[in-house]
């Protein structure tokens, strides 16, 4: 069996020590390890967007690395972005009033899409939503209803300024 | 699926890289952005036994002009989409980036392990091939410089040795009064088109073809070169009539596409031909603007 490697990783901004296998993906070892179930495992070839999470503030696919790669950077899932269990995230609150989301699979992977997209381009439009949100599957929506939410998301964290 | 079980080694400096390869040559299997091995080593179509990951070497990223406009294998797609340098001095690259995959893939992807992964539906191997950029090879005992043509080996080849890692890439300027366009067409925003290509026009003083590039993705086992259609573009006026020839020629003559799920070899040499059209008739417009 191959050798287990130490790492050191912050998550949501706390910090967890663990000995990892190589091949451990960053998404298993989210759940599994840190028991965050929040970031969902679709298609496990980078293709679906489900897994999508932050590493230093920029969307990757947590499913198409390694967990040993995680070692010394910062990590924030999906259970990052609400300040409390009261108050959502902006764009977890239009997602909530535009019904962005059925049985909610995907809704993590957007989400982890859309907080860095949406710091860069405050006021999209609807064909740029459409664009950013490509790499993410839905099989639910037919995706009308992200586009909107997202477009909301985008008018109340704007006016909030 | 899971990843096979491997043996996993990150050193933090090229040269304890190259001392990995030097020991371990095939069997230690470079891991750049892993936006392509990681799938692969998740279906276990590979499975590599011991992994060099190269991305803690901070020298491998780096875009810098020195003379020609040099990147490092290690610089991540998205950084080069948004640089400056990069846009000024290889126009062609900073069009063809945003076709690759999606943002998130960009984030951690890399310009040079997409050139040395050497897929034939891949972007930037088509724009390599265009501008005739040049690859930097380097082992524990020497470096080398490697034109693109020799570059692609065929079928996700490289023609580097066991030994060598490709450690940056240089683009050479293009010639003045040289048009360019980067095209593609997929199913959706992000997948790997049905067809595409990057075309570049240079004009004689007095307006007429003096030479041009067109290189294709996803009709064959490599870049493809259309160099019959080219050279039939040579001494004509520019203009929707020699393009469509041109379109003609490269489509029929130049490409042996294999058809995939989304397109039958007809249909790609369809789109082959129009997005030839299209191409053209863009670089014309810019060369004409300049």
């Amino acid at each position: 069996m191959a050798s287990k490697h130490p790492i050191s990783v912050t998550i949501n901004g706390k910090n967890f020590e663990h000995e990892v296998e190589p091949r451990l993906l960053l998404a298993d070892y989210i759940r599994h390890d840190v028991e965050l179930t929040g970031t969902h495992v679709g298609c496990e070839h980078g293709v679906c967007g489900a897994c999508t999470i932050l590493m230093d503030g920029k969307a990757v696919r947590s499913c198409i690395m390694l967990a040993v790669q995680a070692d010394g950077h910062e990590i924030t899932t999906v259970e990052g972005l609400a300040e409390s269990e009261e108050k959502l995230h902006p764009i977890q609150q239009a997602f909530w009033e535009a019904h962005g989301l059925q049985c909610g699979f995907c809704t993590p992977g957007i989400l982890m899409t859309l907080v860095p997209y949406l710091q860069e381009n405050k006021t999209p439009s609807e064909q740029d939503v459409r664009e950013a949100i490509s790499g993410n599957l839905c099989r639910c929506t037919g995706y009308q209803h992200i586009v909107d939410a997202t477009l909301l998301a985008a008018k109340t964290m704007q006016a909030a300024k | 699926m899971k990843p096979a079980p491997f043996e996993y080694h990150a050193p933090d400096t090229l040269e304890e890289a190259l001392e990995l390869k030097a020991q371990h040559g095939d069997e230690g299997k470079a891991l750049a952005g892993g936006q392509s091995l990681i799938p692969a080593m998740n279906f276990r179509v590979a499975q590599p036994t011991l992994l060099i990951d190269l991305n803690r070497i901070g020298e491998l990223r780096y875009i810098r002009k020195n003379g020609v406009l040099h990147i490092g294998a290690m610089t991540q797609q998205s950084h080069a989409e948004r640089d400056p340098l990069v846009a000024k001095h290889a126009p062609l690259l900073h069009e063809a980036i945003p076709n690759i995959a999606h943002p998130q893939i960009r984030n951690r992807g890399t310009i040079g392990g997409s050139l040395a992964h050497a897929d034939p539906a891949a972007e930037l191997p088509v724009v390599a091939t265009a501008l005739n950029t040049r690859f930097r090879a380097q082992s524990a005992k020497g470096d080398r410089w490697i034109e693109a043509k020799a570059f692609f080996a065929g079928l996700f080849t490289n023609s580097m040795q066991p030994d060598e890692l490709l450690v940056g890439i240089a683009f050479p300027e293009m010639a003045e009064r040289t048009g360019y366009a980067f095209v593609e067409l997929a199913r959706r925003h992000g997948d790997y088109a049905m067809a595409g290509l990057a075309a570049l026009v240079t004009l004689n003083e007095e307006g007429t073809i003096k030479e041009s590039r067109l290189v294709y993705l996803n009709v064959g086992d490599g870049p493809v070169d259309a160099v019959t259609a080219c050279a039939s573009l040579i001494g004509k006026k520019p203009g929707d009539a020699a393009f469509k020839e041109a379109a003609q020629i490269a489509s029929q003559k130049d490409m042996e596409p294999f058809g995939n799920l989304h397109a039958s070899a007809d249909y790609q040499r369809h789109l082959s031909a129009v997005l030839t059209e299209r191409a053209l008739a863009k670089a014309y417009e810019r060369v004409k603007a300049a």
